[in-house]
């Protein structure tokens, strides 16, 4: 859970600061987009690094959700008769308690976002428009109910960080000073907060016809 | 203050359980919990019904017998308290209050509210110890311990082994128990010569009994009446993490 989360995030973090290219009009954009499938070319093939770093991303996910999966079926197990009182959190840890079903959110976001973005086949610009082009056109105020889904999926994703961030070095062991473990609970609502901001910069400005 | 009880009765291990609905009336403010149940039993006994069994020994918060998930709080709403020392000055009159056993696979009911808590013993017996020769106490400055170390080991042997950890963790896991139990021991010199056989060989007993898995919810150290730190829980793992990668 720890490790292949945080390679994710990672990959989260380079994502995001991609997208921002957004801001920096078309041909940026577009050119970045071309670089990823290009780096380290003539001396890798086309598409090298891409691959393999697609290739991480799915091992990555998958042995994520069978880590989660796992806990799930094993807390299943562990308390067989359920609490008939509605059992308060003590904790005060929200976003605690939406890993799994935010998890799941977070999967069905990204089905949609690579038939969206990456393969077009929901894109009304379809898979061979520039990339710049798809990501205007995929959010146009008319087609609002994407943008609000990837606003929901993106606080999802806040959330999913806020306790995942800090939890990953607590699973490692990292967190055996109480002042360490503060200052990492801080420094996930920090990423979490900025990421999501990030994120969410795009579409809201396209929404609203800032990036034309 | 008169109150309703609604309480879980279970005769017995075979016996499939359920919610029964009780009145305390003239219930004092003074009163512990436990008292409070007390009034309801002597007056099921003299009914001739069947008494509520609860767990309970000292009555002063140190032994860890007692334990109830109340209103669906492990030793109710009040911070750092067991069910013992937990007054019926927090609820108001005509308060309906829930109270039911631990809920876990590895803690199976014995009687209405009485759990067996065996897990935890060969917990312990797995690795929860020093092995050092018997015989006479050693002077006590041969081997300095740094204070900071001292306090940390003492905060987690403070652990009375109550288990509403597993009761308040979503996951029904053992881990705050276990990473005391391995914490108290790692902090001091003594406890070094076994340190990564024992996280390894306690961490596999409880993963052995059944308990969950832990995803560091935090709700386990939030309800526990001696308020192990979180930290025992990265300790354990470190320590674990260590010996597994041997």
């Amino acid at each position: 859970m720890a490790v292949t989360g945080a390679v994710l995030v990672l990959f989260l973090i380079a994502h995001m600061l991609g997208n921002l290219k957004i801001f920096l009009g078309a041909d940026s954009f577009n050119h970045y987009a071309e670089w990823l499938r290009t780096v380290g070319s003539p001396a890798l093939p086309n598409r090298t690094v891409l691959t393999i770093t697609e290739i991480v991303l799915v091992v990555c996910v998958v042995l994520h959700m069978w880590a989660a999966v796992s806990l799930a079926r094993r807390a299943a197990k562990a308390r067989p008769v359920k609490y008939a009182a509605k059992r308060k959190s003590q904790a005060n840890g929200y976003a605690t308690h939406t890993m799994r079903y935010g998890g799941v959110i977070i999967v069905l976001f990204v089905i949609w976002h690579l038939l969206d973005m990456t393969f077009g086949t929901v894109n009304p610009e379809g898979g061979d428009a520039t990339p710049y082009a798809r990501m205007i056109a995929g959010f146009q105020p008319d087609r609002w109910w994407v943008a609000l889904f990837y606003l929901v999926a993106m606080v999802m994703v806040g959330f999913h960080l806020r306790h995942g961030l800090w939890s990953a070095f607590q699973t490692l062991g990292l967190t055996r000073r109480p002042r360490v473990r503060s200052t990492l609970q801080t420094t996930a609502v920090a990423v979490s907060a900025v990421l999501v901001i990030g994120f969410v910069s795009a579409p809201v400005c396209i929404l609203i016809g800032v990036v034309k | 203050m008169n109150l309703t009880l609604k309480i879980w009765r279970q005769n017995g291990s075979s016996d499939k359980g359920r919610m029964v609905t009780y009145r305390v009336d003239d219930v004092s403010p003074d009163m512990s919990f436990l008292e409070m149940l007390d009034v309801l039993n002597e007056r099921l006994i003299l009914e001739g019904d069947d008494p509520v069994a609860f767990d309970h020994d000292c009555r002063e918060g140190i032994c860890g017998m007692c334990g109830m998930v109340i209103n669906g709080v492990a030793h109710g709403e009040q911070k750092l308290t067991t069910t013992c020392q937990l007054h019926m000055r927090h609820f108001k009159d005509g308060d309906t209050i829930t109270i039911e056993p631990w809920r876990a696979a590895a803690f199976p009911v014995v009687k209405d509210l009485v759990v067996d808590r065996s897990a935890f013993d060969r917990i312990i017996q797995a690795g929860g110890f020093v092995s050092v020769p018997t015989g006479s106490a050693p002077e006590a400055h041969s081997v300095p311990v740094p204070k900071a170390d001292a306090d940390a080991a003492f905060d987690a042997a403070t652990c009375i082994g109550c288990g509403a950890c597993v009761a308040a963790c979503p996951n029904g896991s053992a881990s705050l128990f276990t990473a005391a139990k391995i914490t108290h021991l790692s902090l001091l010199p003594q406890g070094q010569p076994e340190r990564e056989s024992r996280a390894r060989a306690m961490v596999e007993q409880m993963d052995a009994e059944g308990f969950g898995g832990c995803t560091n919810t935090g709700e386990c150290t939030a309800v526990c009446p001696k308020g192990i730190p979180f930290d025992t829980i990265a300790r354990m793992n470190a320590d674990y993490l260590k010996a597994a990668s041997k």
